[in-house]
């Protein structure tokens, strides 16, 4: 088991209304335990996990929103969002936190690994994949 | 008296609010909640929802808003924004409630 | 278990971590290592306090694996290394250290 897969999280769901976006955000940082090169993806309300300025302190449930600002320090090497998601609920990637990424070894250092794509890319990062886990 | 009819899911994801306003009655109160506060956003290929819906009034609930990062000023306009207490002031001053889910 | 920390009772679940993190005083993590027979040193408290501000930041525990290399960058390489952080606590820096802590488990341990 020594050969590095792709392994791809395909996020659809958006935040807190259902148990979706944190389940895999819970899977992403248990499977970083193995050697995977891992890339998320996030698609129609999916980019809504993204979004800055969550407050759930009156709602009485635990905001994860900071959570994904470690995902880089769990492996994750990129974080994709697609373009037409966000524009169709008028967003942009300002709105969006911005997550680093450091090699560790290397000290090679990523700003934002959050990054907006369209379509095409989307369709070649999927056709690269080995694995595609869908939320 | 009017009734209210409140909406939990996303506008993008399911037509609950398309549907809850349609089959609502005219002076309706639509209370946005949950993923259906998305539906309260100004500027998104959704706005057109509850831009065009005439006659009905639009409420959202303050925790969902705030929760999913959804600042006052996205708003669209003439949506009132409710907390727990104005949720329940809803349901008393109207005749019933129906869930869109 | 509940744990009594200086006429204070602490609501723990079945496997001794602190019901709600924000229950937690230093006294929690004193309490809990002396059930283990342990003293906690500077070097132990280093450890509790870099993982309540990791909680703090992220709202998660990190995996042992993303604290030990969080430790070399923050306390220095010296002690970012399992060697260093198995010695302080033997039950796993990332089980013990985050029950004294009074965070929840870390996310994928079992």
């Amino acid at each position: 088991m020594s050969e590095i897969k792709k392994f791809m999280y395909l996020n659809r769901r958006a935040p807190y209304g259902t148990i979706y976006a944190w389940e895999s955000l819970e899977v992403v940082l248990i499977g970083a335990a193995f050697d995977q090169e891992v890339s998320l993806m996030f698609v129609d309300d999916g980019v809504f996990q993204l979004v800055k300025g969550s407050d759930t302190s009156e709602s009485d449930m635990k905001n994860f929103l900071p959570t994904y600002r470690t995902l880089g320090d769990y492996g994750v090497r990129h974080m994709f969002v697609d373009q037409a998601s966000l524009e169709a609920r008028g967003l942009t990637t300002d709105d969006l936190i911005q997550v680093e990424w450091e090699d560790w070894e290397t000290e090679e250092e990523v700003d934002n690994i959050v990054e907006a794509v369209d379509a095409d890319k989307f369709k070649e990062l999927m056709a690269e994949s080995d694995v595609v886990f869908s939320f | 008296m009017a009734d209210l009819y409140t909406v939990n899911k996303s506008p993008f994801e399911k037509n609950s609010l398309e549907q809850a306003i349609r089959f609502s009655a005219d002076g309706a109160s639509i209370l946005l909640i949950e993923d259906g506060v998305y539906g309260a956003m100004a500027g998104t290929a959704a706005e057109g929802l509850v831009k065009g819906a005439s006659g009905r009034k639009f409420f959202a609930l303050r925790s969902d808003v705030k929760a999913r990062g959804i600042s006052e000023d996205r708003l669209i306009d003439g949506v009132e924004l409710v907390d727990y207490a104005g949720f329940v002031d809803l349901v008393e001053s109207t005749d019933k409630v129906q869930a869109w889910l | 278990m509940p744990i009594e920390v200086d006429g204070k009772t602490f609501e723990t679940d079945e496997e001794g971590y602190l019901a709600n993190i924000n229950d937690w005083v230093p006294g929690v993590a004193t309490v809990m290592a002396a059930e283990d027979e342990l003293d906690l040193s500077d070097e132990h408290w280093d450890i509790i306090n870099f993982l309540r501000d990791y909680y703090e930041e992220y709202q998660i525990a990190p995996a042992v694996r993303v604290l030990t290399k969080a430790v070399g960058k923050k306390l220095g390489k010296d002690k970012g290394n399992s060697k260093y952080l198995y010695g302080l606590f033997p039950y796993g820096p990332g089980k013990q250290a985050c029950r004294y802590a009074g965070l929840p488990k870390p996310t994928g341990c079992v």
